[in-house]
């Protein structure tokens, strides 16, 4: 069913998820993709005509809060762990173009 | 000559701030202007090991705000990550709806100019999270505050039914007052509480050949005017890019531009190439919402009428014009009090010329609404019926509803006080116009001959009148003693 995974699209996924791999590291998680891949394609061969596609693995739902205020960190407790901090603000690189936004 | 025509076609993606006190997953406090990263919470940053939690309310808003907007509820809805790496979003995916929204297939009535108004088709409404805030300073790094991230959005989509600029902002300002007369959001769009982003292309004919433009995306927009005159400048730039260069929907992807306020244009924005690849996929960590006929009756109950049917009741109930209907229908709180004070007795007309060009008026000096000026409707009802009646004058209603705020006092009482009672006793007014009309025999004659000197001697006759009784006789009973003396 499912084509191949081949070393293209690793790099593709890689670079979309930022990660920095070494062509042995390309190499190496081809081969460990493609074997998940190959299990999920068994998986296919099972007959799922008239069965609900599943949005969560727990048969539970509604699991809501109430509005209500609960304590924050705290602007240190929050930049303890930032490689850079600028005031009470996160610092990062300079951002060029500023396509963020929801 | 070349025979061209075109038609404009513009959909909208809005995202609203839902007005609750804690973010959509986490119970850190939702707050304009907070400290930098004061609001946030391992939840907020993704920690792992985190759970979120739904925020009940939000989910309640967005399907009360859903309900206002004549959408589908669905019976199932799930939540999906977004992923795409930008620093102001910490856990590299946003929390959003993908494949099952909470509510689609729905419309928005939008006032047009001409009164009437028209039926925009809104394809889904979801809720989803809103990311941090980047500022940009002008050193070599950028700042990021976290406060912002998992706020909760309520994302609107509509068809792409808009012809025209003015109809894209209507349909801006009639959401703005959907949702706050249903209370989900207080739409401030000074503090970002409403964005905006048209997708903008024609449809052009040329020659008897139709050709479409290539679809626009403007980012962001935050204000009213913005969105207008965004949309008019695409427009016309698509159509100089047309006609220069020919350029239609088949030759180019859709693009995203911003929007410049200063240089009023849009501008083109560098897009990476696999930008749109957003990889979304069912969120693990959240369960599904499940909508059961109770629980909807229960958030229909909370729906109010809606701010088009007040306007459109106010036109037709009580013959308001159209202009009027929107203006005391701009905010619920005015609205209600406007019904208020009617339903107390006060002459529809009358309640709306007191409330429209003083009370409103006043309210807006002072910076705050008209329900906070500390007048009751019913005393808005008395001093309708007091003019009215004609107990006291136009002139006089502005004085004594203007002490009605700064005193507190009734508006009859007032008018005594200030000494602005209107005679109207026409034995009491006929002496008075008697005694004026023997001291000015010339003017009575003049008034008589039918002349062209009539009417100004007549009008002469009922300054005399005023005059005399320093302006507290009501003109209208005057000119009407007046002229009955005059013919007989
Ligand atoms: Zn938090």
């Amino acid at each position: 069913m499912s084509e191949k995974i081949d070393e293209v699209q690793v790099r593709k996924v890689a670079k979309l998820s930022r990660l920095d791999l070494t062509d042995t590291e390309i190499k190496e998680f081809t081969g460990q993709l493609e074997a998940i891949l190959e299990y999920v394609d068994k998986m296919n061969q099972l007959d799922t005509e008239g069965v609900e596609p599943m949005a969560h693995c727990l048969p539970i739902s509604n699991c809501l809060r109430e509005d209500t205020v609960t304590d924050s960190l705290g602007a240190d407790a929050i930049l303890a762990n930032a490689p850079q901090r600028d005031g009470d603000f996160f610092k990062v690189p300079r951002i060029l173009d500023d396509n963020s936004g929801a | 000559m070349t025979d061209l025509d075109y038609q404009v076609i513009v959909g909208l993606e809005i995202h609203v701030q839902l007005c609750t006190k804690t973010k959509l997953f986490c119970g850190c406090a939702l707050e304009f202007a907070a400290e930098p990263n004061s609001r946030v919470c391992p939840v907020c940053l993704g920690m792992p090991g985190v759970l979120p939690v739904m925020n009940r309310l939000a989910y309640e808003y967005s399907v009360l705000a859903a309900l206002a907007l004549n959408c589908q509820i669905a019976e199932f809805t799930k939540w999906d990550r977004k992923s795409y790496y930008y620093p102001d979003l910490p856990k590299n995916f946003q929390t959003s709806q993908y494949d099952l929204p909470l509510s689609y297939d729905g419309f928005i009535e939008i006032p047009l100019e001409t009164g009437q108004s028209k039926r925009i088709r809104i394809i889904r409404c979801h809720l989803e999270e809103d990311a941090g805030k980047n500022l940009h300073t002008s050193g070599s790094h950028s700042q990021v505050d976290l406060n912002r991230t998992g706020t909760p959005l309520l994302e609107i989509v509509t068809e792409p039914d808009m012809n025209t600029a003015a109809e894209v902002k209507a349909l801006a300002a009639e959401l703005q007052r959907i949702v706050r007369y249903v209370g989900v959001s207080e739409a401030d769009m000074q503090k970002g509480h409403m964005r905006f982003e048209p997708n903008i292309n024609l449809a052009i004919t040329k020659d008897g050949k139709a050709y479409r433009t290539p679809i626009t995306e403007v980012k962001n927009l935050n204000s009213f005017r913005a969105v207008e005159r965004s949309v008019e400048y695409e427009i016309q730039r698509q159509l100089d890019e047309f006609l220069e260069h020919g350029t239609t929907l088949e030759m180019g992807n859709k693009t995203t531009r911003g929007w410049d306020d200063d240089r009023q244009m849009t501008v083109l924005q560098r897009e990476k190439e696999e930008a749109h690849d957003y990889r979304y996929f069912p969120e693990p960590d959240l369960l599904p919402v499940k909508m059961n006929e109770t629980w909807l009756a229960d958030i229909r109950s909370r729906m109010c009428e809606l701010p088009l049917q007040k306007q459109q009741r106010f036109v037709q109930t009580y013959e308001l014009s159209d202009y009027d209907a929107g203006v005391l229908t701009a905010d619920r709180a005015t609205a209600e009090f406007f019904d208020e004070a009617v339903k107390a007795g006060g002459s529809a007309k009358r309640v709306c010329n007191l409330l429209t060009q003083i009370g409103l008026k006043m309210a807006n000096d002072k910076g705050v609404s008209l329900v906070d000026l500390g007048v009751s409707c019913e005393a808005v009802a008395n001093l309708a019926n007091m003019v009215d009646r004609g107990d006291v004058n136009a002139s006089a209603s502005t004085t004594i509803f203007e002490h009605m705020v700064t005193t507190g006092k009734a508006p009859a009482g007032l008018a005594e006080e200030l000494n602005l009672v209107q005679k109207s006793d026409s034995s009491e007014l006929e002496a008075i116009v008697k005694k004026i009309l023997s001291d000015n025999a010339q003017a009575v004659e003049e008034a008589k001959s039918g002349s062209k000197k009539a009417k100004k001697a007549q009008g002469f006759l009922l300054g005399q009148v005023m005059q005399q009784t320093q302006g507290q006789a009501n003109p209208r009973v005057v000119s009407q003693i007046l002229g009955d003396l005059l013919r007989s």
